[in-house]
């Protein structure tokens, strides 16, 4: 008997993200509480943990820690569902750490969320929502709302607000209730909205994104608008560039509208005679 | 008062400089390595030097390791911190090893190293990781992380101190980024070429370069380990 009840004992406070348990050697202790715990994080033995981080990651540090930073990346919805459009460059310092960066993030067949800010930060915290979302749906037997996917992600990383996180991402997709867009960020800022761009050329695309926008649209010129917005915004910022990735998001889940290579587009809207602005 | 010096008056100091105390536990220990995937093979190769500053501590320290068959980790940064991280992902390879009875997947691997450096998000490991091995279908197969954990698959990366240096070379022989010619598949002996060719015009522009190469080839028949030497000035 005390076997059976040891095996069933584990508590949430002793759950941990312990390699042992993630290995999977623990089954019979599966805990559905430790699921939903936060995971655990080493923090170093001094004074103020939040002064080493930041010490050690700016640029003045003698070894300074790159976390790859910048971004252009924008979500809208309209009569069609949602588009969403993101550029793919990665920067550390003035290094262009990666030119090929997927910046939307497939947390599951209908639900996106895009990558602004601290890419290792975006990438753990959506694939931590995804599995969140995955074990919600075989609990509730129904998919998990866009506004629930959103809170839970916003309240996980309020838990850490202060602690040096960043993150700037928009969370979209279609449930029940028709499509949906939610802007969340490390601060635990969570906005339902219609139109968001987020990132170091965010004030560019939403230039074009503005000017261009109509509730209205049909989906090849929506699209359109959003791969334009980017193109303009890594054309002017120089933490933004690569390539475009584009999404449509509609009521049968999210659907991939291709990369556009900058480089090639640039010459391709260069060719098109330009009309009247007003 | 008794004095701290024999002979020397007791003087009652108290402490007015202020003294600054911090905790810096980071050494950048140099070095470059890099990783191709071909359509069959993987390439991960490295130099050996492990420097301090303008001080070469070893010419022969190999940055990479075979962690399977088909998974080979290649990691530059502090030594330190690469060891032991070394050290975590064979450990959790053994338990999944007897916990599935299987060995991990080159993918597998990839993730778990992810997870493994986010878990030290607020005391990162100072390391620049690049896993290179076969997928699930044979095919090569390149991870990239960043010191805390954000990792993305492509077909070619330089990391370390000549990265920016051999980077954008790869990206024109490599990916054949802003070249007329048609992209195409690369044999196993080009890219070796390829490999050679960076590290020794790496070797002659950066002081953290050189003394040994070591590549190692993953094809379905295992790894193979190959030495080179490079200048040693």
């Amino acid at each position: 008997m005390d076997t059976l009840v040891s095996k069933y004992a584990h508590t949430a406070s002793s759950a941990s993200f312990d390699t042992a348990d993630n290995l999977g050697d623990n089954l019979a202790g599966w805990d559905a509480a430790s699921q939903f715990a936060l995971p655990t994080f080493d923090i170093p033995m001094v004074a103020n943990p939040m002064d080493f981080l930041r010490a050690h990651t700016d640029a003045s540090a003698e070894n300074h820690i790159r976390i790859q930073h910048g971004t252009t990346t924008l979500a809208f919805k309209f009569q069609g569902g949602i588009v969403v459009a993101v550029d793919s460059r990665a920067s550390g310092g003035s290094y262009i750490a990666s030119g090929t960066v997927k910046k939307v993030i497939e947390i599951n067949p209908y639900l996106l969320g895009t990558m602004a800010g601290g890419a290792a930060d975006c990438q753990y915290w959506e694939r931590e929502l995804g599995r969140r979302c995955r074990l919600y749906e075989l609990r509730n037997k129904e998919r998990i709302s866009v506004a629930a996917a959103s809170k839970v992600l916003s309240n996980m990383v309020y838990d850490y607000k202060g602690m040096g996180l960043s993150m700037g991402t928009m969370i979209t997709g279609w449930d029940k209730t028709g499509p949906h867009l939610f802007y969340v960020d490390a601060n635990g800022t969570r906005m339902k909205g219609e139109r968001f761009s987020v990132g170091s050329g965010s004030t560019y695309a939403y230039g074009v994104l503005d000017t261009g926008y109509d509730y209205n649209l049909s989906i090849p010129d929506a699209l359109e608008l959003g791969r334009r917005a980017i193109y303009h915004a890594t054309h002017r910022d120089a933490y933004s560039g690569g390539s475009i990735n584009l999404y449509h998001v509609k009521e049968s889940g999210w659907e991939y509208k291709g990369n556009h290579d900058v480089g090639e587009l640039h010459w391709e809207y260069q060719a098109i005679p330009k009309g009247p602005i007003v | 008062m008794l004095s701290t010096y024999p002979g020397q008056p007791a003087v009652d100091h108290p402490v007015s400089a202020p003294i600054e105390h911090r905790f810096d536990p980071y050494v950048d220990n140099g070095g470059t390595l890099l990783s191709i995937a071909g359509d069959e093979f993987c390439v991960v190769a490295a130099d050996t030097r492990q420097s301090e500053g303008y001080l070469i501590n070893s010419r022969y320290v190999p940055k990479s390791v075979k962690l399977s068959d088909k998974t080979v980790i290649s990691m530059g940064g502090c030594y330190a911190d690469c060891l032991t991280l070394t050290k975590r992902i064979q450990q959790s390879m053994e338990w999944y090893h007897h916990a599935h009875g299987k060995t991990m997947s080159t993918a597998a691997v990839a993730q778990m190293l992810s997870i493994m450096l986010y878990q030290k998000r607020f005391f990162p490991f100072y390391s620049w990781c690049i896993l290179g091995g076969l997928d699930e279908e044979g095919k090569g197969a390149v991870y990239t992380y960043d010191p805390v954990g954000s990792y993305e698959r492509e077909s070619c990366r330089c990391a370390g101190s000549a990265s920016s240096l051999i980077q954008p070379f790869l990206d024109n022989q490599i990916s054949f980024k802003n070249q007329e010619t048609q992209r195409r598949n690369l044999s196993l002996e080009q890219v070796l070429r390829i490999t050679k060719d960076s590290f020794t015009s790496a070797t002659e522009r950066d002081i953290y370069t050189g003394d040994y190469l070591e590549i190692f080839v993953i094809t379905k028949n295992g790894v193979q380990v190959q030495k080179m030497d490079l200048k040693k000035d």
